[in-house]
């Protein structure tokens, strides 16, 4: 689990649910954040535009926490692996 | 004001299970989804592929080239869903009849096509103008003001659009202003077109349309499959349709409605329980009467147990006896015609006394433990039903009905 990726989830989730990064941390999960199934959805999307992939329906149900949702992104972030995926982006 | 019995006299349907309420009601009965793959666009970009198109309706059949010209897709089963309740109820439209007549139309979404096509010429092929129609064609009202050009009726004509709760919401106002005298007919139900790329785009982000079909109260329920369509009803009075030797279907004798104050989209257990309480008040219903309910059983994993806890809290002992199924699973969620389509499975229901049932039923979820009525009908003569819907935004609209003995 990379500290980069660590970095732009909670960095996403901050722009999206308008709270500020040092109240998130990788082991926050979505009830201490106040965050409920429409914000869910909403962070989803913001992730989805931050890393350009698409994160099924089933990968994303039954994610509760920031270090759920860490690691379901791992395996979705592209073939050569997420270190070259974030190169790439950045 | 004495308040006046009120009775359907006429039922029009288009969706998925069929052209016509003949064929809807066959479908019903015999436990066939209408759900499969979505034929009208390329779906190749979404991760869901199926709903529940009209497959078999064609506009040419209804309507010269002009027409269509005018009509978008959700106005287009408007008119002839209320086409066919007119006919079916036999009555004659007089010049008088016409003045004292009222239509009111659900719609969630309107006329959502023509305004994909409008801003695909925009924003995609770059051209810098749309068509004239658009507006005219995508209106919410469209519906209502085609059902009223054609039949000549002048009295109050409107649209609501309440999302999933429309056309319960439309079918109670046209009922008491019915009762209340105010008019003397009403056509009444809802229509939806809500196969465009932008909206199913809309629904697939919003990550509650299942990739398979609809399984309501099923512990492998994984969402719900979009639908289309319209239904219609026709209201009158009980004296007037004695008067002229209608044929009956059912009483409608209560509407209650309600808004839960909580979220946007998660539902409560407390605002569907006082939609259906206030319901039973409205027609003076007691639990016990209550024999079969249309469920607004969408499949998805938030509302079919908050409903069953709402029929539990407010039937107490009778949710023990009462059978409860969700037609979605055959015509699947055609959002503001939901209600409408819904409310003729209901009437059928009881006029026939045969109740239509859950179908693609798997796993019971000991969640939703209550009699759904799994994928086979079941013959039962029932005194009274509720058809419920209840709507994103927290708002729960819920018909009641009394069979009617002759």
């Amino acid at each position: 689990m990379s500290d980069e990726l660590i970095r732009r989830v909670i960095s996403c989730i901050a722009a999206s649910q308008k709270l500020p990064e040092e109240k998130i941390t990788i082991d926050s999960t979505f009830e201490e954040l106040g965050i409920d199934s429409l914000d869910g959805v909403n962070i989803l999307f913001a992730l989805e535009n931050e890393f350009n992939i698409s994160i099924p329906d089933e990968g994303a149900q039954g994610i509760r926490g920031v270090r759920q949702l860490v690691e379901a992104l791992e395996k979705l972030i592209p073939s050569n692996g997420p270190a070259d995926a974030l190169a790439q982006e950045s | 004001m004495s308040r006046r019995r009120v009775v359907v006299t006429g039922v029009g349907v288009v969706s998925a299970l069929g052209r016509n309420a003949r064929e809807f009601w066959q479908s019903l009965v015999e436990g066939r989804s209408g759900i499969g793959p979505i034929t009208q666009l390329d779906v190749s970009a979404l991760r869901f592929k199926n709903g529940g198109e009209a497959r078999n309706f064609n506009p040419a059949e209804h309507f010269d080239q002009k027409q269509i010209d005018f009509l978008d897709r959700f106005a287009q089963f408007a008119l002839v869903a209320a086409r066919e309740a007119l006919k079916d109820s036999g009555v004659e439209l007089t010049p008088e009849l016409r003045a004292r007549s009222g239509i009111v139309t659900g719609s969630c979404v309107g006329g959502k096509i023509t305004e994909d096509e409008g801003f695909q010429n925009l924003y995609l092929l770059k051209k810098p103008r749309v068509n004239p129609l658009t507006i005219a064609r995508s209106m919410g009202n469209a519906g209502a003001s085609h059902i009223s050009m054609e039949t000549g009726i002048t009295g109050p004509a409107f649209t609501l659009s309440t999302a999933c709760s429309s056309a319960n919401h439309a079918v109670g106002q046209a009922f008491r202003m019915v009762r209340d005298g105010d008019i003397e007919l009403a056509i009444t139900g809802g229509s939806e077109a809500p196969f465009a790329m932008g909206n199913l785009k809309a629904w697939e982000a919003m990550r509650v349309v299942s990739p398979d079909t609809c399984r309501p109260f099923c512990k492998d329920r994984r969402g719900m499959v979009l639908g289309e369509g319209g239904a219609m009803l026709v209201l009158e009075p009980l004296e007037a349709a004695l008067a002229r030797g209608a044929r009956i279907y059912c009483e409608i004798v209560g509407f209650g409605m309600s808004s839960d104050a909580h979220h946007l989209t998660q539902p409560s257990v407390e605002g569907p329980a006082r939609a259906m309480c206030a319901a039973m008040e409205d027609g003076g219903l007691k639990p016990e009467q209550i024999g079969y309910i249309n469920a607004h059983g969408t499949a998805t994993p938030a509302n079919d147990p908050t409903e069953v806890a709402a029929v539990r809290a407010v039937l107490g002992p009778q949710a023990g006896r009462v059978a409860i199924s969700s037609t979605k699973s055959m015509h699947g969620h055609a959002l503001g015609a939901a209600g409408a389509i819904e409310a003729v499975a209901t009437v059928l229901a009881l006029k026939h006394g045969i109740l239509p049932p859950t179908a693609n039923f798997t796993t019971p979820d000991p969640e939703c433990d209550i009699d759904v009525v799994p994928n086979q009908a079941r013959r039962a003569e029932v005194e009274c039903a509720l058809s419920n819907s209840f709507a994103f935004g927290g708002l729960n609209a819920v018909l009641a009905f009394r069979r009617w003995d002759g």
